[in-house]
């Protein structure tokens, strides 16, 4: 043990590997609820840092856990297994900007926002934007596929990177995609985005950037039932209109962010939805008339139209206070992420609130309506006792309610430790070979975040029934 | 042709049809409509089967859509356009079949603005090398639930599974679509305008695809001062291929094409180029300008003569790797991603 930490010391300096009470436990989880352990937490300050950091844990025989900002609630980062935990954050530089050809490279630990900020001078962003934007890194997104409110029109993570460098489990680096359109053979691009960790480490990403749009518009839509609301947003995307995003707060996240921010929500509604459009003017104009005509189709008390980019900012405030705001209602909240089909809105949001009755719980809905991304928020004291049953309880009751409905596990979250044990909901025991193999060719070695995304025996012939000559 | 909607249940028997087949089969080799047989080198021998044909679930007011993958892209078109949608996948061919052009990987001429073909692709399934039919992705148009296959599966050129079913998103047709024109450099055309469609370039003839409300289609076309005019014409010729740069060094290109005698069209921004010769010497020499160049050039029709990529494959121990682990046999399209058969890098091992 004192080895693993002096070998980490010598090759990447005496500061950046620790093995103290403090760091072990600052590590000893994400933002999800999943406790593990870490051997010793280190901070490369490069690619060839990682790289060693991972031989040096290979040589140690231990599994490593890279890292980002923490922001993840799954557990994808909680270390299992005594690893050596590789965080990323010290690895902050944005490399290159390529305005003309709309391309950043960036190396992992790059705060979200830090990427936009550091092209809007040049009329571009960054699509996608996390609520935890300020403080999750680029790499994590790539972990975990990141998603957000402006992931509805211009895709989830996966759709904005091109390239990257990545460090594999046996300490080899590569690069995967490139900025050319194709390459021959597989997209391991695709495959490594959203592989939560258990395929590599990505040091260096090549992250495509966006462009402004020349109008948009906010709108403030305003409702006395939850179910109207939930119409609604299954009307504009029936309509044919993809926002560039459609949120839904029902009336205790409401009130609460008002409360929070007073960013001018109605406190009397049942439900408000967020609708940006953006793009052209003409389209624009069209879209916000045909937002608010299927709104008051659905008894929308009132259409607010931000008047200026000041509006526009409050507004949003308000949704991405959300999360801050209910620490005034309750000290422990519990956030879920599934996604169902968008015609299935009104009925999986009733069977919801019903679970959360069922159950003697406070639920609330803050989430991506667009894309039929949930995110039911169950808020309690965990002093009370018992509590803890119930909230997984009805965790799992939703999370079943929404695959039953044609949904599935996590729409941005990630599976990590938090949903792994639930993927047999969706997957048969020949899909979860199929994703095992896929990883194992990434990973023979099984080092990469172990006990991850998977569900031990995922792998057939991992269990003792392959009959002989069968495909081990 | 025109399709009903029928349940999933409806192709199961032909799936179970394909599942022993492949089972009992020493190799097998996905057919769709054979438009892109030249892609990769031509399979070495199997069975040869076809997906099942069928509309599964067609969910518009989700904009998302499930077909069995042999069905014809074409077909998928008016089913959803007679709902004002579309699946921008745009394959060369008419009669291309959607699991072929999935297979294939080859994006269709809208990719600037609408991305390639990967990103419209939800939910994959396949017949494995076992004969398993296996589920990857999911059905809505967000998922992270475990590990994307749908990537995996497309342009994997059947080496990896018989594709039978997919799960597309689908989008709303523009009021509007439009051809412009101008001598102006395509650079300049695209700064001048908002996520334009396409940027199609030809050396002389910058043509441009528009697509959106009236109103802003018009805008956009005055404010780059284009002028309406007919679709770019592709390039012909018996032996084609299509050149992937990062796009900024597509003006670089022109020159080296022009001297190698090729016709040729440029997707501009997004770094593909489409190429045509009558001799199989130009399409080499139009290779060696794509490698100058820091890209590479498929074979797409004719040329048999030539490698079908004319590069090593990138990451081939990975690639082999992940091949080995779904087909350890080599039992699914034999040959034709060359460099990934998995028997004789089993015995070097």
């Amino acid at each position: 043990m004192r080895d693993l930490v002096s070998d980490l010391q010598a090759a990447l300096g005496p500061d950046r590997a620790r093995a103290e009470p403090l760091e072990l436990t600052l590590y000893a989880r994400d933002a999800g609820v999943a406790r593990g352990r870490a051997a010793v937490v280190c901070w490369p300050a490069s690619a060839d840092g990682v790289a060693a950091a991972v031989r040096i844990a290979r040589r140690h025989d231990r599994p490593f856990v890279a890292r980002g900002s923490g922001t993840g609630l799954s557990g994808g980062a909680t270390p299992v297994g005594d690893p050596v935990v590789i965080v990323t954050t010290h690895m902050n530089r944005v490399l290159e900007i390529d305005a003309p050809n709309r391309v950043a490279w960036v190396e992992p630990g790059v705060l979200n926002l830090d990427l936009t900020r550091a092209v809007q001078h040049l009329g571009l962003h960054y699509a996608p934007d996390p609520s935890s934007q300020q403080a999750c890194t680029v790499g994590g997104n790539v972990a975990t596929n990141a998603g957000g409110p402006h992931c509805l029109a211009s895709g989830v993570t996966s759709t904005h990177v091109l390239a990257l460098d990545v460090v594999l489990a046996d300490g080899s680096v590569a690069q995967l995609g490139g900025l050319e359109p194709d390459q021959p053979g597989y997209d391991l691009r695709g495959c490594f985005v959203g592989s939560e960790g258990t395929m590599g480490i990505a040091t260096r990403i090549a992250v495509r950037l966006s462009p402004d749009p020349p109008a948009v518009r906010t709108l403030l839509l305003d409702f006395e039932s939850v179910d109207d609301a939930a119409a609604t947003v299954s009307g504009i995307i029936a309509a044919g209109i993809v926002p560039a995003a459609l949120e839904m707060m029902d009336a205790p996240i409401t009130r609460a962010v008002e409360d929070f921010v007073g960013a001018g929500y109605p406190r009397d509604a049942a439900a408000v939805l967020l609708v940006e459009l953006d793009g052209l003017p003409g389209g624009v104009e069209v879209q916000v008339d045909a937002v608010s005509s299927v709104a008051r189709s659905h008894r929308a008390r009132s259409v607010r139209v931000a008047a200026d980019d000041a509006e526009r900012a409050l507004l949003w405030k308000g949704r991405k206070s959300a999360f801050g705001a209910i620490a005034r209602i309750a000290p422990d909240y519990y956030l879920h992420d599934a996604v169902v089909p968008r015609t299935r809105l009104v009925d999986v949001l009733e069977q919801v609130y019903a679970i959360a009755t069922e159950h003697e719980l406070i639920v609330m809905n803050v989430f991506h309506a667009g894309d039929g991304n949930l995110h039911p928020l169950i808020v309690f004291d965990a002093r009370e006792p018992g509590i803890w049953e119930r909230v997984h309880a009805a965790g799992d009751a939703i999370l079943r309610a929404c695959v039953d409905a044609g949904g599935v596990l996590s729409g941005e979250h990630g599976i990590g430790l938090e949903k792994r044990d639930a993927m047999p909901w969706m997957f048969s025991e020949h899909d979860l070979d199929a994703q095992a193999r896929l990883r194992d060719a990434f990973d023979p070695s099984g080092a990469a975040n172990p006990q991850k995304v998977l569900p031990a025996g995922s792998r057939c012939g991992e269990a003792v029934r392959a009959p002989e000559g069968a495909w081990i | 042709m025109d399709l009903i909607e029928s349940p999933v249940s409806s192709i199961e028997p032909e799936v179970a049809d394909l599942c022993a087949a492949v089972r009992d089969a020493a190799s097998v080799v996905p057919v769709g409509a054979r438009t892109q047989w030249a892609v990769g080198e031509p399979p070495v021998d199997g069975l040869e089967l076809r997906a099942p044909v069928g509309l599964l679930r067609y969910d518009a007011a989700d904009l998302t859509v499930t077909v069995a993958a042999g069905t014809p892209v074409a077909t998928l078109a008016k089913v959803l356009s007679r709902q004002g949608q579309e699946c921008p996948l745009d394959p060369r061919h008419e009669r291309a079949t959607i699991g072929g052009v999935l297979s294939t990987g080859l994006s269709g001429y809208r990719r600037l603005r609408h991305g390639p073909l990967r990103n419209w692709v939800l939910e994959v399934r396949f017949v494995n090398a076992r004969g398993d039919v296996v589920k990857g992705g999911g059905p809505t148009v967000k998922n992270v639930s475990g590990y994307d296959l749908p990537r995996l599966l497309v342009g994997s050129l059947g080496t990896i599974g018989l594709l039978t079913q997919v799960t597309l998103r689908a989008q709303p047709l523009p009021s509007m679509r439009m051809w412009t024109t101008t001598e102006r450099s395509p650079d300049e055309v695209r700064d001048a305008l908002f996520r334009p469609v396409a940027i199609l370039w030809d050396g002389r003839r910058t043509c441009v695809r528009l697509e959106g409300e009236a109103a802003d289609v018009t805008a956009q076309s005055d404010d780059a001062a284009l002028d309406e005019g007919a679709p770019p014409t592709f390039p012909a010729g018996p032996h084609r291929g299509r050149i992937s740069v990062a796009p900024g060094r597509v003006p670089a290109l022109r020159s080296g094409l022009d001297q190698a005698g090729v016709r040729w069209l440029a997707e501009v921004g997004v770094g593909t180029v489409h190429v045509a010769a009558d001799d199989v010497a130009a399409l080499a020499a139009a290779r060696e300008v794509a490698a100058h160049h820091g890209g590479w050039m498929l074979r797409e029709a004719g040329a048999s003569q030539l490698d079908p990529f004319g590069i090593a494959l990138p990451n081939r121990e990975l690639l082999l790797r992940v091949k080995t682990a779904f087909d350890p046999d080599g039992k699914m399209n034999p040959g034709r991603l060359p460099g990934l058969d998995p028997r004789p890098a089993t015995k070097s091992s």
